[in-house]
């Protein structure tokens, strides 16, 4: 199939195999990364004292207002450069963090902005007066958290969590700029040694449509597996 | 009877529980005045009152959902203040409480609803846990519906499912608010007989209701509230009485006239 691109087929596919994994590493770091920054940013955000939800309505204020692509760059040769300095300082050993981690924690402290949104929706659409019922049960507040609010509020969440992937798994695609061996660098590299741009951009689409399908086709069936009727909307009677 | 007997008999018991002199601000504004009531073993008193005059409130403090600015509760002898903020978990273990609203957990079965608080707050094996909530479902009637979630059980059902799910913690009082009133009326019967199948067994109730026909035969002492304080207190005979001119029978023959029972 690709023998007219006068490049060697099973390199070339095992190349770009191998920048999917890099992607699918990315998109579960940060969605990981974002999970558990977004939930206890949510649980503060409504259950918190008053400073600590005006700090974390700066943190998702500060991460939805900036490019994530501007991000990255600050990330990368601000913190880590930073890191690296201090190493080099102390430790008399030069170390070059890698910047697939550069991109995952970048990615991720986005993704906790959003996702705490996600959940403190999520969280505050239970009915309230279970939280009481625990406590009155002799319940602690974490016991409350663990055993009667989060079995709740991430089941509700798989929906909006699904959208996030999508968003997220493209958005992943600037990390290439920094570096990372993902699909868009080796897809950016092939056109470089080839000069067939279309052929390749249209594997590039057609990957990223195939990791989306997979992804929210996923996270759906888990949605049907792990209903409870009653809890949230039930499709079948929407 | 010898004389020995009848001292013991009459010797007055501690109450289990006491809550003294109870105060609490809502939004600036005063809700509980300086309430105080006493329970004794098996007891079952009425609390009523208009909408508004602090019942839920008063129910709360009890329990320490809502921190009294002052006031004691003294249950089984011992302070709920001087409980280290820890052991007010503990404090509440001890006593149960049903909602107007049911409250059960939405992603829990009814079987599960009730083997929850036994297993991750007593710490109860899993077995043992399912098997005590196998028998308060059973007796609560709902041996049949072990496997059905909330939303699928009706009203009554529901309210049967938090009394079983609080009698499982094996509290000492009962601390119910109004638990009929969100209930159609076909499915009062089914819940007030389970009360009254508690209230029989020895269990000690303080309740919230308007169903004064069914309280004033399981009471023998009914507690009248409103604007925060308690404003009368005494037996249903005294205070319901036909010729009686308590606010407690105004208020009540307006219940009546509203609601027709
Ligand atoms: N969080 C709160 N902040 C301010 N005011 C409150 C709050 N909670 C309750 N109140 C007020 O306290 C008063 C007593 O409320 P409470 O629910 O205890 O009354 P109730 O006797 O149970 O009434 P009902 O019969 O309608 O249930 C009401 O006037 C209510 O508006
Ligand atoms: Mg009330």
């Amino acid at each position: 199939m690709l023998a007219f691109l006068d490049i060697p087929i099973v390199e070339s596919v095992l190349y770009i195999i191998r920048g999917t994994g890099y992607t699918v590493g990315l998109i579960v770091g940060a969605m990981a990364t974002g999970l558990i920054i977004g939930l206890p940013l949510a649980a503060i955000q409504i259950f918190g004292p008053r400073w600590s939800k005006a700090l974390a309505a700066l943190y998702v204020w500060f991460f939805r207002g900036i490019p994530i692509i501007v991000l990255l760059f600050l990330f990368y040769f601000g913190v880590f450069g930073f890191i690296e300095k201090l190493l080099k300082t102390y430790s008399g050993y030069n170390v070059a963090l890698p910047p697939f981690l550069a991109s995952v924690t970048a990615l991720g402290l986005v993704s906790g902005a959003y996702q705490s949104q996600i959940f403190r929706g999520t969280i505050l659409s239970l009915h309230r007066g279970q939280f009481i019922a625990a406590k009155s049960l002799g319940f602690s507040t974490i016991g409350t958290v663990f055993h009667i609010i989060l079995p709740q509020a991430l089941r509700l969440a798989i929906p909006a969590w699904s959208n996030e992937y999508s968003i997220l798994l493209k958005d992943s695609a600037v990390a290439y700029l920094l570096g990372t061996m993902e699909i868009m660098a080796r897809i950016g590299h092939l056109v470089s040694i080839t000069h067939r741009h279309v052929p390749f951009y249209l594997l590039a689409g057609l990957l990223y449509f195939l990791l989306t399908h997979v992804g929210v086709v996923a996270l759906k069936a888990l949605e049907r597996r792990t209903r409870i009727p009653g809890l949230g909307n039930d499709p079948q009677e929407v | 009877m010898t004389f020995d007997q009848l001292l013991t008999a009459t010797e007055p018991t501690p109450p289990l529980m006491e809550v003294r002199n109870i105060s609490k601000s809502l939004g600036g504004k005063l809700i509980l005045d300086d309430v105080s009531l006493s329970l004794n073993r098996g007891q079952l008193k009425v609390l009523i009152g208009p909408s508004g005059s602090g019942k839920s409130t008063l129910l709360q403090c009890i329990h320490f959902l809502l921190q009294p600015d002052r006031g004691d509760v003294i249950l089984d002898g011992k302070s709920a203040w001087e409980m280290s903020h820890f052991n007010i978990c503990s404090f509440r273990q001890k006593i149960g409480m049903i909602f107007q609203d049911f409250n059960l957990f939405d992603h829990l079965t009814a079987l599960d609803n009730v083997a929850i608080a036994p297993r991750k707050v007593k710490g109860l094996r899993r077995t043992e846990a399912y098997q005590r909530a196998k028998e308060e479902l059973a007796r609560v009637g709902l041996s049949d519906k072990f496997d059905h979630y909330p939303a699928q059980l009706s009203g009554g059902q529901k309210q049967r499912v938090s009394i079983a799910r609080a009698m499982a913690m094996d509290p000492k009082i009962m601390l119910l608010d109004e638990p009929t009133s969100a209930l159609d009326p076909e499915l009062i019967g089914e819940v007030l007989n389970v009360i009254a199948v508690l209230a029989k067994g020895g269990m000690t109730m303080l309740m919230v209701t308007h169903q004064i026909g069914f309280a004033r035969h399981l009471t023998d002492e009914i507690i009248f509230m409103e604007a925060g304080r308690v404003v009368e207190q005494g037996s249903p005979k005294f205070l319901l009485d036909d010729n009686s001119e308590s606010r407690t029978a105004l208020f009540c023959s307006h219940l009546t006239e509203l609601t027709g029972r």
